[in-house]
């Protein structure tokens, strides 16, 4: 299974993102590997469609799973088309989020909130 | 002479001072381009001329063409593609239309097609054209409404309503302007939003002139900053609740009242001479 969290830092210490369009980074933990990665979010600049763009990386990511605090309609909208499973993220480090997910402690994420609110 | 009158935010009073220098006017063209929600023609009460739809384009998905490249996907601008396995998922509140995800397709997979996006009414009151644009519920961008409301703007007078604030429909709204009378409020927040607003016009190159509305006794942060910054103050409007009232009741000023009467003719003089002496600059 591989898991991807929005992240503040490059590290499994940091606290993670409460965005998830524009979270600076996400970490790509491959549960079978027992490997993390973490990437640059490309979207995090963008004045609109980051969530989108977020989420369509995260496909081409191949994750099975994603963990985060909120989310934007567009994105989930893509995430649940490519049947990707949203957890709700705990207040908690990234490594702390990734053994609650092993631990299958987390909910699943249901509410979204409406995306592309920066329109110009 | 196009007169753009404007306000870096709602409820400064450009409406009353729009529709009261149309009215007072009595020719050329009235532009009401707030068409998130116009509301001069409730003061002016034109009759209707003729209405017309106003359309944008969308991009929608041949899937049976479509071979899941995402050049759209990686091409768009806005971001207003995802692509899934076996699914082309277009966002039409996030596209704006530019129809670069159409042309570049190597499979032909996509194509444009119109939808509705708003209208435009065009009406008068004697002499004096009445033009609205309004835009549906739940679109994300105005801008083709007021370009093709705009398309109608001559060499006679006009006043055109902006949309508040400083964003796109604003920057749409005064690209034909030859003269800015930007509205401000006496409070910090009207301040802030006239430096933004006043900014844009030195930006754009435009000419600018302000009047303080609602003034009373006391400090005006908006007057402050027009003298701070060498924008001229064309007229102070003091706060008055019977301004306040015949307007809550869509009554024009110039109508009720001589003194208002002789303050927008006034007005109007002054902003068509500031604004011939800048073009002649």
């Amino acid at each position: 299974m591989i898991i991807a969290i929005p992240a503040e830092e490059k590290s499994l210490d940091s606290v993670i993102s409460v965005n998830f369009g524009r979270s600076p980074y996400f970490c790509i933990y491959d549960t079978e590997k027992q490997q993390s990665t973490f990437i640059d979010n490309e979207a995090a600049g963008r004045p609109g469609g980051a969530g989108v763009e977020a989420a369509q990386n995260l496909v081409n990511q191949k994750i099975d799973t994603l963990v985060a605090f909120r989310l934007g309609d567009h994105a989930a909208k893509v995430l649940s088309g490519a049947k990707i499973k949203v957890l709700k993220a705990v207040n908690l480090s990234i490594a702390d989020n990734i053994a609650k997910v092993l631990s299958h402690s987390l909910e699943e994420l249901n509410e979204v909130h409406p995306g592309g609110i920066n329109k110009g | 002479m196009k007169i753009a009158v404007l306000s870096g935010k709602g409820g400064t009073g450009k409406t009353l001072v729009s529709v009261n220098l149309a009215a007072v006017a009595d020719k050329g063209g009235y532009f009401d381009c707030d068409v998130e929600e116009p509301n001069g023609h409730l003061f002016l009460k034109p009759s209707l001329i003729g209405e017309e739809e106003v359309t944008s384009l969308k991009p929608v998905v041949d899937m049976d063409r479509c071979d899941g490249c995402k050049v759209c996907v990686t091409a768009c601008v806005y971001k207003a593609l995802a692509y899934i396995p076996g699914e082309l998922m277009i966002f039409d509140e996030i596209c704006h239309a530019c129809g670069l995800c159409t042309y570049l397709c190597p499979q032909q997979a996509l194509k444009e097609t119109k939808r509705v996006i708003g209208t435009i009414r065009r009406g008068e009151r004697g002499s004096l054209s009445v033009h609205t644009g309004k835009m549906r519920i739940g679109e994300s961008t105005g801008v083709p409404i007021i370009k093709k409301l705009l398309k109608k703007l001559d060499d006679d007078l006009s006043i055109i309503d902006s949309p508040p604030g400083s964003g796109c429909l604003v920057l749409e709204t005064i690209e034909h302007a030859d003269y800015c009378l930007l509205v401000a409020e006496p409070t910090m927040f009207g301040a802030q939003n006239l430096a933004l607003v006043h900014e844009l016009t030195r930006v754009m190159n435009k000419p600018a002139g302000v009047l303080l509305n609602k003034v009373e006794d006391g400090l005006n942060p908006s007057e402050l900053y027009a003298k701070e910054h060498d924008l001229k103050i064309l007229a102070s409007l003091p706060y008055d609740s019977y301004a306040a009232l015949e307007s809550s009741n869509a009554e024009l000023l110039v109508e009720r009242s001589e003194k208002y009467r002789t303050f927008f003719l006034e007005l109007l003089k002054e902003v068509v001479d500031e604004a011939t002496l800048a073009a002649q600059r």
